[in-house]
């Protein structure tokens, strides 16, 4: 069994409106039933854009938001079930890195201070002393010199003051450790330090890391197995290589293709999918799937009306489209044009405008149809599945 | 000849009872018409401030400004405030990082697009406001009437860069400054910024200097890249060149450092040591050398020249470059 397992985790925030009443109008569904496994000593990298509900999912295994719905099984016990002061102790073995370094550390505690308080908390060392050895053993594996225990946050560079944050982690010894964008505050020639650290630390100390980002190339470096969410809800699930080989979910393959890769070789021959619009509201989130309004591969059946599960497709690599197979064989083809359609010379707006709508009436007919190729495939989705051994046009 | 010309451009703020901070320390560089020239480089090493100080945004007291930018024949640093709102929106135009705080919260999009219009095209009326619809349009914002009449907080992040971009773009300006235009914006939306911009300089033939953190964004957008570290260049080339063979030990560096999406996994980055704060300044030898790995005593005697070690055009200030033999195998 996993170390760490979520089972249908929903965290609904109420929306308030009223000035005595505090009605309840609705609800932003941050994060949706997401189910994932986070094995002992592995990583687990999350990401997804801003608004998708990544840091309000590691916020609620923390219980640090409440959990509305479902499960968050650690090493066999449900943290979401657990009373507050029960969970308080079981936060000692949970521990949290936040994104922001100098704004999660206190700017009038010294190191030292901010360090030995979790302790003191857990009674973790029997007496200052004791503390103050474990607190410098820390700091030397963080890489920080002894002396920074008598300094304060605003003396340390951003890097350095993210590795305090890793410490004051650490010095609780834990098992897990959830990382809400750990480097994304640092630049990048700072930021690999922090990553061969996390990297450095986990193989001496066995630790699980959650780690979640923004920044696909960092969660695709540090993780075994990464989640893509959104709109509160995984969409994809795989092994890392097996994700960067081949996305098999649409906003994944979005996501990858606009990641920029400091190589112009690269650049240069690269397929750029490119998504219409901006992300929906999580308060009134899309029927059916959730990616149908912005999916260049959206179809008139099925993804407007039903929410498409995570199903496994085979070696862990878990999609949630309910067309997976079809667009691997390439059965059914692009609905929406990719690329802004809106170009600056108003001629090629009319002929792409055209072209969109001619398009649009083409589906309208029949909406699972093979476009890109010449060879005849039926145009069913039996075909797809038929086909689904063979390679994917779109790696 | 270039469009903007800036030769050795320096910045210094300056304030009573404090050491001078040198900001920018003789930057140059060229930028031709159609061109797409990057500014990279990590926080503090000058960049935003070499823009701003093109536009000349920057305070008129407490900074230093030396150098020369020219700009179309005229010295951008020496013109009048009168001379330069004339150019600035018309000729020159500037896409700052945050959307939201670059645009006036209080005062719906269209008339801060008609303002431009009006000032700089003398459009007014129903006029302006057509234009402003057909500006919004072709930036890509959908149903452009009804977002004239909303306020800044109503548009989403891409759509509020969008909107800016058709500000900056209204008068059709020969010289665009983009200081990290998709800094504040997800991949999927940056993605989209970065082809308008590319649409704009291949369609408009506009100049683009393009100010950025992220390898990335210039390796499939600029032409000529020039790396800044603590307020100089100290490598440039285009932008093939560069990433085929970087050559000074910071941009070899930076570039062995940053995590990518296509690189096989396991294999570990090779940070730079330290941190911006671990430097010397250039008058006494290379800002970088306390991070350097390639550092020697020469490093310590007085600014490394610019030289072309491995190319012509390809610039690198340094005395220990790194050259083919001293390549670590990647």
């Amino acid at each position: 069994m996993s170390l760490l397992e979520l089972d249908g985790v929903k965290v609904h925030f109420p929306v308030k409106k009223g000035l005595f009443f505090d009605r309840t109008v609705g609800h932003v569904y941050a994060v949706d039933g997401v189910s994932l496994s986070v094995e002992a000593g592995q990583t687990y990298g999350l990401v997804g854009e801003s608004g998708c509900g990544k840091t309000t999912l590691g916020r609620a295994v923390l219980r640090l938001n409440d959990i509305t719905d479902g499960a968050v099984v650690f090493d066999g016990t449900d943290l979401a079930k657990l009373p507050s002061e029960e969970m308080r102790a079981f936060r000692r073995r949970l521990q949290m890195v936040f994104q922001d370094p100098l704004g999660s550390l206190n700017p009038r505690q010294n190191i030292e201070s901010i360090l030995a308080e979790g302790m003191a908390a857990h009674n973790i060392g029997k007496d200052q002393a004791e503390r103050r050895e474990k607190i410098k053993e820390i700091l030397a594996k963080v890489g920080l010199p002894s002396n920074a225990m008598s300094r304060y946050p605003h003396e340390f560079s951003g890097g350095q003051r993210q590795r305090i944050g890793i410490a004051r982690a650490l010095v609780l010894e834990p098992d897990v450790i959830i990382c809400d964008e750990p480097v994304s505050a640092l630049d990048v020639s700072v930021q690999a330090q922090v990553i061969n650290l996390l990297e450095e630390l986990q193989e001496s100390l066995g630790l699980t890391y959650l780690v979640i980002a923004h920044d696909l190339a960092v969660v695709r470096h540090i993780s075994d197995v990464i989640g893509v969410m959104y709109l509160g809800g995984l969409v994809e699930e795989a092994p890392s290589d097996a994700l960067y080989a081949g996305p098999r979910h649409p906003y994944t393959k979005a996501l990858m293709s606009a990641v920029p890769v400091p190589d112009p070789e690269v650049e240069d021959r690269r397929e750029r999918i490119l998504l219409h619009g901006d992300l929906p509201s999580p308060a009134n989130p899309p029927a059916g799937c959730r990616f149908h309004t912005r999916c260049p591969w959206v179809q008139e059946t099925k993804c407007a009306t039903e929410r498409p599960p995570l199903l496994d497709t085979g070696d862990g690599h878990k999609v949630a489209c309910h067309f997976t197979a079809e667009i691997e064989a390439g059965t059914v083809k692009q609905t929406l044009a990719t690329g802004i359609e809106a170009v600056i010379s108003t001629e090629a707006v009319a002929t792409e405008a055209v072209e969109v709508s001619e398009g649009d009436a083409e589906t309208a007919d029949a909406p699972v149809k093979k476009e890109e190729e010449p060879a005849t495939v039926p145009a069913q989705a039996d075909a797809g599945e038929a086909e689904r051994a063979e390679e994917s046009p779109k790696a | 000849m270039p469009l903007l010309s800036v030769e050795e451009l320096s910045v210094t703020f300056t304030a009573r009872g404090r050491k001078d901070a040198t900001a920018v320390d003789g930057v140059s560089f060229d930028v031709d018409q159609g061109q797409v020239v990057g500014l990279v480089g990590e926080s503090g090493c000058g960049k935003s401030v070499t823009s701003l100080a093109l536009m000349g945004l920057l305070p008129r007291k407490g900074v230093r400004i030396g150098g020369r930018a020219e700009f179309d024949g005229r010295n951008l640093l020496g013109i009048s405030e009168r001379k330069l709102r004339d150019l600035r929106g018309s000729q020159l135009a500037m896409i700052f990082q945050d959307p939201l705080s670059s645009l006036n919260p209080v005062v719906p999009i269209g008339i801060q697009v008609t303002e431009i219009l009006q000032r700089h095209r003398g459009l007014k009326g129903e006029k302006a406001r057509k234009e402003a619809a057909s500006l919004l349009d072709r930036v890509g914002i959908p149903d452009p009437d009804r977002r004239l009449k909303e306020y800044p907080h109503q548009l989403s992040g891409g759509m509020r860069q969008r909107a800016l971009i058709a500000m900056a773009v209204a008068c059709a300006p020969r010289l665009l400054i983009a200081d990290e235009p998709t800094t504040a914006l997800d991949v999927t939306i940056q993605a989209q910024i970065l082809e308008l911009l590319k649409e704009l300089v291949d369609q408009e033939g506009t100049a683009l200097l393009m100010i950025t953190h992220d390898l990335g964004v210039v390796a499939g957008l600029c032409d000529e890249v020039n790396v800044l570290y603590a307020g100089r260049a100290v490598e440039s080339a285009g932008r093939r060149e560069l990433f085929a063979h970087p050559t000074h030990p910071y941009a070899h560096g930076l570039l062995g450092s940053i995590p990518r999406l296509d690189a096989p996994r396991g294999e570990p980055l090779r940070p730079i040591r330290g941190s911006i704060n671990d430097k010397i300044a250039w008058a006494d030898g290379c800002a970088f050398a306390p991070r350097c790995d390639h550092y020697t005593l020469e490093c310590l005697t007085g600014t490394p020249e610019l030289t072309e070690p491995r190319a012509t055009g390809h610039q690198v200030r340094c005395v220990n470059p790194v050259l083919p033999q001293a390549e670590v195998p990647a």
